[in-house]
C-alpha cells in the first residue's frame, strides 16, 4: 500500500494566553490535543465540530501557517520540519485552501483574471499567451464565463465569488485542498451547485479535501472519512457512511440527532445536550465530553479514554468495547 | 377555525435605491393561528425579514416604505396605527428575535438592567418584585443561578446564552405574537437543539403564535405547522409542512427539498438549482423563477402566475397548477 498523501500524527496545539503587562502566561488554550489522522491521494476527509473545537487550528497547521507545539505533519511520506526552502515552497503549491467567506478572500481591486492567475505568475513565470490560455480553462473548469476575466469581484454573487476562489485554488493544481466551510456562507439554492462542483473536480483532477464544517449532512455527503472533533480531540473517526449513518460516540450521537431532520415525519431519537461547550483554557479532566455526555460514568471524569479501533472505527469513548464483552 | 391572532393581506413594502425600486415585499399574504408556528423560508433577498420588519413598522426609512395592504393583529390593523400605539404594541403584544444576540443586547447595561425594563414598563413592577420577576424570567429559559447573571453583561455570557436572554425579554409580556428571525444561525449545532427546543416550549406554554424565518428546511420541518416560501419577494407555495415536505408543487420548493443533502441518503449528484438569485431590481417580466426553473413554459416568461389552491390550505404560484 502506498503512503497517504498527508499525515498528522499527535498533532498539537497550545496557545500561551498573556495576561497583564508584563506577558505573564495565564495558561494554555489547548486548541488541538494529540489529533492523528490520515488523506489518501484523490479522497475527502471531513472534518467536523462546533466552534472552538480545533477545526479550523488544525486546518491552519496543515497549510503551514501555524507551526504545531507538537507532533508531525509527513506529506507524501516526508516531515514538513524537515523540509529545505525549496520542499517548503512545493508543499505550499501542492496545498491550497478554500475559505469560508467569498467576499473576504477575494482582493475587491484586482480583476478576476490576475486573482486566479497570481498563483501562476509568482510560481510559474508563465508567459503572457500561456498565462491567460491557463486562467481560462481555469474559469472553464469551475463553469465561469470567459469574460470574467475582466471584471471584479463585485461583480459576482456569493457562489461565483467561490467559484472564483476554487480557480485560484486549483491554479497550481495542488494534491490537497483545504476546504473551511466553504459553502456556509452561499444561499440554500447555490450550495449544493459548489458541493456538485467540487465533487466532479476532485474525480477530473484527483484532488483531495481536507472538508471542513459543521453541517453535518454536507460533510457525510462529500466526505469519504469522517473526523469528529470536541475540544481538540478527536472523539470518532471512520468511514462516511458509517459514522453518518451509525455513530458510536455519544458526542456524535447527539451532533448526528441535533441535525435536523429533512422530513416532518422523521421522529429520531433526539439527544438534547446540558449545558454548554467548556472553555478549551481549562478542558474537563478524564474524558472532554464528560460534563455533558448523557451516559456519563463514574471512571469517565477521572480516565482519559484513548482512541483506540472499534467496530471498524476510531473511538475514544469508555462505553466501548461494551463491558459485557 | 380559532380567528388567527396575526393575518397578514396583501402586504407590500418597497426600498427606493440607486438602481431602483425593489419590490422587497410584493403582495404577501399569510395568517397565524395562536399556537401555530409559520415558516418563512427562503434565500436572502427574497423579502422574509422585511415582511416581518413591515408587521413591527420598523422597515428601514427614508428608503423602505410599506404601501400597503393589511396587517391585523387580533383584528386591528397595526398599519393604521400612529407611532406612539406601535410602541406600546412592539414588545408587548409583538416580540422578535433577531438572529445576533447582540444587536438586541445593549453591551453597556448589565443584562438585569435589560430585562427589568420590559417588565417594569409592561407590568408597572418595581423594586424587589421586579427584581425577583426577572430572575424568575431568567430561570423559564434555563439560565442557571439567575440571580447572579442579573449582575452580568452581556459580553460575560456566551452566544446561547445571550439568545436565551433576548428570549426571556421576548415573551416578558407575554406577546401574542413571536417573531424569531433566523434566532439560532449564530449557535453551534447542540446549542441549537437546546434552543429551538426552549422555543417550542415557551410557545406552547403561553399559547404564542409564531413566525419562524428560516432558510433551513431542517429547522421547519421540526419546528412549523405550516409553511410559506418566498422567493423574489412573493409567497410562491404556501401549505401544511407535511403536505410540502411530501408533495411540494412548486418547483422552487422542490428543488430547494432536494437541493440539501441528507443524511443517510447515498445520493452521488445533488440537484443543484441553476443559476443566480434574482437581482431584485430588475426582475424579468412574468414569473420571477423562470429564469432558473427546468419545468418553465413560454407562458412563465410572459405572464405572471397568480395563486391556485391546491387543496386544504396549500396554495402555488405556478402555471404548471393551473387548472386545465
Amino acid at each position: 500500500m502506498s503512503p497517504a498523501l498527508l499525515e498528522a500524527e499527535a498533532l498539537t496545539k497550545h496557545f500561551p494566553v498573556r495576561r497583564g503587562i508584563f506577558g505573564r502566561t495565564g495558561g494554555l488554550v489547548r486548541a488541538v490535543d494529540s489529533v492523528s489522522f490520515t488523506i489518501d491521494a484523490g479522497k475527502t476527509l471531513g472534518l467536523v465540530g462546533e466552534s472552538g473545537c480545533g477545526k479550523t487550528t488544525t486546518s491552519r497547521m496543515i497549510l503551514n501557517v501555524e507551526a504545531p507545539t507538537s507532533g508531525e505533519i509527513r506529506f507524501d511520506g516526508t516531515p514538513l520540519d524537515r523540509l529545505d526552502r525549496d520542499g517548503l515552497r512545493r508543499y505550499r503549491r501542492a496545498v491550497q485552501a478554500v475559505f469560508q467567506d467569498p467576499y473576504a478572500s477575494l482582493d475587491p481591486r484586482m480583476r478576476v483574471g490576475s486573482i486566479v492567475g497570481e498563483p501562476l505568475i509568482i510560481n510559474e513565470r508563465l508567459p503572457g499567451p500561456a498565462l491567460r490560455k491557463r486562467v481560462l480553462e481555469l474559469l472553464g473548469l469551475v463553469g465561469l464565463p470567459e469574460r470574467a476575466v475582466e471584471l471584479f469581484p463585485h461583480e459576482f454573487s456569493g457562489g461565483q465569488r467561490q467559484r472564483i476562489a476554487i480557480a485560484r485554488a486549483l491554479a497550481l493544481s495542488p494534491k490537497l485542498v483545504v476546504l473551511d466551510e466553504p459553502v456556509s456562507a452561499l444561499d440554500v439554492s447555490i450550495r449544493a451547485q459548489i458541493l456538485n462542483l467540487l465533487r466532479d473536480l476532485q474525480r477530473r483532477l484527483g484532488v483531495a479535501y481536507l472538508f471542513i464544517a459543521h453541517d453535518l449532512a454536507a460533510v457525510a455527503h462529500m466526505g469519504h472519512v469522517i473526523a469528529v472533533m470536541y475540544l481538540g480531540k478527536i472523539v470518532e473517526l471512520g468511514a462516511a457512511a458509517d459514522v453518518a449513518l451509525r455513530p458510536k460516540h455519544p458526542y456524535t450521537q447527539a451532533l448526528f440527532s441535533a441535525a435536523l431532520p429533512l422530513d416532518p415525519g422523521e421522529r429520531r431519537e433526539e439527544i438534547i445536550l446540558r449545558g454548554e461547550i467548556p472553555s478549551p483554557l481549562d478542558p474537563p479532566p478524564g474524558c472532554r465530553f464528560h460534563t455533558r455526555c448523557p451516559q456519563v460514568m463514574e471512571r469517565c471524569s477521572r480516565d482519559e479514554p484513548p482512541l483506540a479501533p472499534e467496530s471498524g472505527r476510531l473511538l475514544a469513548c469508555h462505553l466501548y468495547p461494551s463491558p459485557s464483552k | 377555525m380559532s380567528t388567527p391572532v396575526i393575518d397578514v393581506r396583501d402586504l407590500r413594502t418597497h426600498i427606493v435605491t440607486r438602481w431602483g425600486t425593489i419590490k422587497a415585499v410584493d403582495g404577501v399574504s399569510f395568517t397565524v393561528a395562536e399556537g401555530e408556528t409559520l415558516g418563512l423560508v427562503g434565500e436572502s433577498g427574497s423579502g422574509k425579514s422585511m415582511t416581518c420588519l413591515s408587521i413591527l413598522r420598523l422597515v428601514p426609512r427614508p428608503a423602505a416604505r410599506i404601501l400597503g395592504g393589511e396587517v391585523r393583529l387580533d383584528g386591528d390593523d397595526l398599519l393604521k396605527k400612529s407611532a406612539r400605539e406601535m410602541q406600546r404594541i412592539r414588545g408587548k403584544r409583538v416580540a422578535m428575535i433577531l438572529q445576533d444576540p447582540m444587536s438586541s443586547l445593549n453591551p453597556v447595561f448589565s443584562i438585569g438592567m435589560q430585562v427589568r425594563e420590559p417588565l417594569a414598563s409592561y407590568h408597572g413592577l418595581s423594586g424587589r418584585a421586579l427584581t425577583s420577576r426577572a430572575a424568575e424570567l431568567l430561570a423559564s429559559v434555563g439560565i442557571s443561578s439567575p440571580a447572579a447573571r442579573l449582575r452580568a453583561f452581556p459580553h460575560q455570557l456566551s452566544g446561547g446564552m445571550r439568545q436565551r436572554v433576548v428570549g426571556a425579554m421576548a415573551i416578558s409580556a407575554p406577546p401574542r405574537l413571536l417573531i424569531a428571525d433566523e434566532p439560532t444561525t449564530s449557535l453551534d449545532l447542540t446549542i441549537q437543539a437546546q434552543y429551538l427546543r426552549l422555543l417550542k416550549d415557551l410557545q406552547e406554554r403561553h399559547r404564542l403564535a409564531m413566525i419562524f424565518v428560516t432558510h433551513n428546511l431542517g429547522i421547519v420541518a421540526k419546528m412549523c405547522d405550516r409553511v410559506a416560501v418566498m422567493y423574489a419577494g412573493r409567497i410562491v407555495e404556501t401549505g401544511r409542512v407535511e403536505t410540502i415536505f411530501a408533495t411540494p408543487r412548486h418547483p422552487y420548493t422542490r428543488a430547494l427539498l432536494e437541493s440539501v443533502p441528507r443524511l443517510g441518503a447515498q445520493t452521488e449528484w445533488l440537484t443543484a438549482i441553476e443559476g443566480q438569485p434574482p437581482d431584485l431590481a430588475a426582475l424579468p417580466p412574468g414569473c420571477s423563477f423562470a429564469p432558473r426553473c427546468a419545468h418553465a413554459m413560454g407562458r412563465c416568461r410572459v405572464e405572471e402566475p397568480p395563486e391556485f389552491t391546491l387543496g386544504a390550505g396549500h396554495a402555488s404560484r405556478c402555471w404548471l397548477d393551473a387548472p386545465a
